[in-house]
Formats: C-alpha cells, structure tokens, sequence
C-alpha cells in the first residue's frame, strides 16, 4: 500500500512522539498499544494496526527503563513494525510476521538509545556553561534539543522505512514461507513469558508466593474478567496489610497473643 | 519581612507542567539533572533576581539526580519550599538542599519501580491490549487516559504534598507508609502476573495426538443417518449440545491432557525458565530470540 503526502508526514511525527516518549516515559505514546493505533489512525488501517499494538503490549508489559538500565526499545519496535505491516498491505494477516519483526527492532533502537543517552552528556555540558551565565532561556533551549533528539531517533528510521517504500517490504513478506510464519507467531505466544519473569525476579519473596499461586488459579476461571482479578488482587492485598498490622501491635506487648490469624502471617 | 518572596500555585502547576519532561535530556553522566534544573525554572526565576544568584542557583541543581519519573514530584516539592525559604533569607546550604534531594530520591525510586512499572502498567497495559486484540478501539483509548490521569494526579498530588510538608517530608515517608504502598503493590502485581501469565503465555502441544480410540455407540453424531435438509442441521446442533461427539474417532492431544492436569502448566514452567535464566544473566533479547527459533523448529517437527 502507498501513502501520500500527508500520512508519510502524519507517520513521521507520530514516529517523533513515540521517540520522545521513549525517553520521558510520561504520556505513553510509545506503548505499542498507543503508538501502533496511532499509525493505524493517519494510515486509514485502524484495525490490524490495533491488533498489533495489542499483541506488543502483551510481550512488552515488563520492559521497563530501571535506574540507569536501558529496556528494549518499545518505540521503535511499535512504530517501525506498524509502518511495515501498512506497507505490507496484508492487513490482519500480516500481524503474526510484524511482531516476529518487531522483536530485533526492539534491540536496534535499544542501540539507539544508548547513542542518545551518551550525546545528551555532551548537551548537559552546555548546560553548565548557560548556567554559568544565569541564562534560564539557554538551558530551556538545550533541554528541548535533548527532547528532540530522542524524537529524531525514531523518526530517521521510521522516514527511512517509508522511503525504501511499500515494494520491498512487501516483496521480503510475501518471501516468507509458511512454516517460518507459523513458527514466528507460535514462538510470539512464548516470549510474552519473558517480559513476565523479568518482573516476577525484581517482586519476588517468600511472603509473595502465595498470591502468585492464588492468580495462577484464579486465573484458570474464564468467567472472572481482568477487572475481577484486579479487584480480588486488591482486595487481597488490603486484607493481609490490615491483619498482619494487627499482629504486629498485639504481638509487641508479650510473646503468644492467641491470635491465630496474626501468628500465621508472622510466620512468613 | 515584608518582601517575602513566595512561590504561587500557578509558579507550582508551571513547575509540575516541565516535571513532565525531566528526563528529557537523560544522560550517563548525571542522568536526570538536566531535565531537574528545567524543572525548577518556573520557581527559581520568580524566587533570585540578580544574575549571581541565578547563576548559583542553576549550578546547584545541575547536580547529578536520578529516581522514578514520577516520585521526583515529591522531591520537587520539598526542594521548592527549601529553596523559597533560602530565598527569603534562612540559612539553608547547597549541602542541605543537595542532601535532601539525594536523600529522597533512592528510596523514591524504591517505591516507583514496583507500584508503577510492575503493578499499574501490566494490569492497565494487559486490560488495553486484550481489548485492542480483538480489534476494539476502547483499548487504546482506555490506556491512554487511564494511565495520563493517574499519573498526572500523582505528580501533582505529591508535589504539592511536598511543598507543604517542606523538609519533614523525609521522616514521614521513612515510616510505615511507603513499605505498606510497595508491599501491596507487590502483593498486587504478583497476583495479576500469575494470572496474566495463566491467560495470556500460549504454549500449545496440540498437533501431538496422544491416542485415538474409537468411541461406542451413541457416543458420537452418527452423520449417516441423520434425517435431511434442516431437521438434520437441528438434530445435529441438538446432539452436539448434549454433548456428541463430533467424530468416531475421539483424538487426545498432549494439549488436552495437560490441562486436565493444570491448566497452563506448560506456560507456567517456561516462565520459570526465564526467571531462571534470568537470573543466570542471560540477556532478556539472547532469550525472546531463542524463543522464536525454539518456536520455529517445534513447528516444523510437528511438535507446537
């Protein structure tokens, strides 16, 4: 499928947001579920845009920027992967291939980020000197610089996409047998368990353990909805900070309280 | 003192609009401090005059600063109130002010990771990207706004919350209320995530038929003699309600019987795959990549 002029420019500066907030981290319009949607949206292919950026969101729900750790690079990966599945002209059909896609993209703009986060030491030497001259406006000036800069990161190789064209990119879709299709999107249904564990490492204790084994089964109703597991899993949480608070203060006082409820939780 | 220099809500909304963008020039070197000084500008213009005091003050918060994104309100907060009442003449230190910030910050971003990251992005981010899966446009719509409102109270909340708690903010949060907020939010996480990985890790071994048995009598639709025409689409529709099977052969998968046993076992386990490698340092991308070459060759072994 061919853009014209307009959505090429509409593609771009929704490339420009998700690149800057890929950094920032504020808005969100570099989570695939919003960024993908977007491109959907200035493209006219709402839908299998959607679907996509649904099915990233799920693989890309624990990568998060941590301390100075760099995640892979959701925006990237969203907004490049979207743009070739438009091209693709594939529609619906063509979701499984672009999330296969989307994964080395992930790595590339993590290379990318890196190259940013290290040009931006140089911008906050100029900083220095502006506030040596008490200059607010100087310092103003160069932040946003740093912002677009990380906006350029996305945008250059969303253009650069866009310019290669519709032609090969289809051409190296159609090029892809069956079997490796099919493979990709069943090895897509694994690789959401990777984001998972990387968050359950960082939660993980003794005394988390049995909410994790209570979600595991709960989730095994399919009546309960998402919001009813939210709903239970907050629930739960109230529940055991009020008893094992009331533990703590009736065992200050003496040794066995009789309170066998807050025993138990001291126990874990 | 009658020319008290004083910070209005209107100077904080500035300060909480450019807190927006405090990692925006995110760096190796003092990662947010850009982003921090830009911040503070609003304020720091209204509170010094002269270009010395700028200057100084300017220096002092390109200081290196890193926490949360959003747990940096608070310490915006604080930093406001400590830098007016240094503007109205109270002896308070680059050191001070630099060590309350500091001082915040680690244990802030102690409290973001897990309740942002761990707990409110997956639940939200998994509640959208069902409903986006299916091709319902809420889903977006639903992530954006939800995520935007939350956030944004937050930041304002908190900020404001650290101006008027000035530099007693660092005792209150040192007590109870944050290990309660991170451990709940741990609590809660945890929870979604066993459930999250039960619903959404597909891990399918159907194509390997365990045994095939051919079923008695009665125990399936017999197609041959079923009346014709509609009567024998009811009929059909009707038996197969009540619970017929299809066919006369019943086939049972590897997929079926597991989960007879637990279902989404199998996710369960591969996710304490990638814990433990994980752990084992192997990169996050070393593993998603492999994944796909695993589910690549299964398929064409006719394993997945």
């Amino acid at each position: 499928m061919n853009l014209n002029a307009i959505q090429v420019i509409l593609v771009v500066l929704v490339s420009f947001l998700a690149g800057m907030e890929g950094i920032l981290d504020e808005f969100h319009f570099h989570q695939p579920v919003v960024a993908c949607t977007l491109i959907g949206l200035v493209t006219g292919q709402l839908v299998p845009c959607m679907i996509l950026g649904g099915s990233l969101q799920m693989i890309a729900l624990g990568w998060a920027n941590i301390g100075a750790a760099v995640a892979p690079d959701a925006a990237l990966a969203a907004v490049a992967s979207a743009i070739i599945l438009v091209l693709g002209g594939q529609g619906r059909a063509g979701v499984d291939s672009a999330i296969a896609i989307a994964i080395p993209l992930a790595v590339a703009g993590l290379l990318l980020t890196i190259i940013a986060r290290t040009l931006a030491t140089g911008i906050v030497h100029i900083m220095d000197k502006a506030a040596e001259e008490g200059s607010f406006r100087k310092l103003d000036f160069w932040q946003w610089v740093a912002i677009c800069m990380q906006g350029v990161r996305i945008a250059i190789p969303a253009a650069l996409i866009l310019a290669v064209g519709a032609g090969p990119v289809k051409a190296m879709l159609n090029a892809m047998p069956d079997w490796l299709t099919d493979g990709l999107s069943i090895g897509g249904g694994m690789v959401v368990a990777v984001g998972y564990a990387m968050v359950i490492n960082m939660m993980a204790s003794r005394e988390m353990w049995p909410f994790f084994a209570l979600g595991f089964v709960l989730a095994a109703v399919s009546e309960i909805t998402l919001i009813g597991l939210g709903a239970i899993g907050v629930s739960l949480a109230l529940i055991y900070l009020t008893l094992s608070k009331t533990g703590g203060s009736s065992n200050g006082g003496g040794s066995n309280t009789g309170d066998p409820v807050g025993d138990i939780i001291d126990k874990y | 003192m009658a020319d008290q220099v004083k910070l209005s809500k209107n100077d904080r909304i500035h300060v909480w609009w450019r807190s927006t963008f405090l990692q925006g020039s995110w760096n190796y070197e003092r990662m947010q401090n850009g982003g921090w000084a830009y911040s503070l500008i609003p304020a720091l213009k209204k509170l010094y005059t002269t270009k010395e005091d700028r200057a100084a003050a300017l220096k002092r918060h390109l200081e290196f600063f890193n926490t949360h994104p959003y747990l940096a309100s608070p310490v915006i907060g604080v930093t406001l109130a400590l830098e007016e009442e240094r503007a109205n003449g109270a002896p308070i230190d680059d050191v001070a002010i630099q060590g309350v910030k500091v001082g915040m910050m680690g244990p802030l971003a102690g409290v973001g990771d897990p309740v942002f990251w761990y707990t409110v992005k997956p639940i939200v981010g998994a509640l959208a990207a069902s409903l986006a899966m299916t091709g319902n446009i809420l889903g977006p719509i639903l992530y954006f706004v939800v995520w935007n409102l939350i956030r944004m109270g937050f930041m304002w909340y908190t900020q404001e919350f650290g101006y008027k708690a000035g530099s007693k903010i660092t005792e209150d949060l040192s007590g109870g209320i944050l290990q309660d907020i991170t451990k709940g939010a741990s609590i809660l996480g945890m929870f979604i995530l066993a459930a999250l990985i039960e619903r959404w890790v597909n891990v399918d071994f159907s194509p390997v038929k365990v045994s095939t048995i051919k079923q008695s009598e009665g125990a399936y639709i017999d197609w041959a003699n079923l009346p014709s025409g509609g009567e024998g689409i009811k009929k059909a529709l009707t038996e197969q309600q009540a619970g017929l099977s299809l066919d006369k052969y019943k086939t049972t998968t590897l997929q079926d019987n597991l989960n007879q046993l637990i279902p989404g076992l199998a996710a369960l386990l591969l996710t304490f795959l990638c814990m433990w490698l994980l752990k084992k340092k192997v990169s996050p991308i070393v593993i998603i990549l492999g994944l796909f070459v695993f589910g690549v060759v299964m398929h064409v072994l006719g394993v997945m």
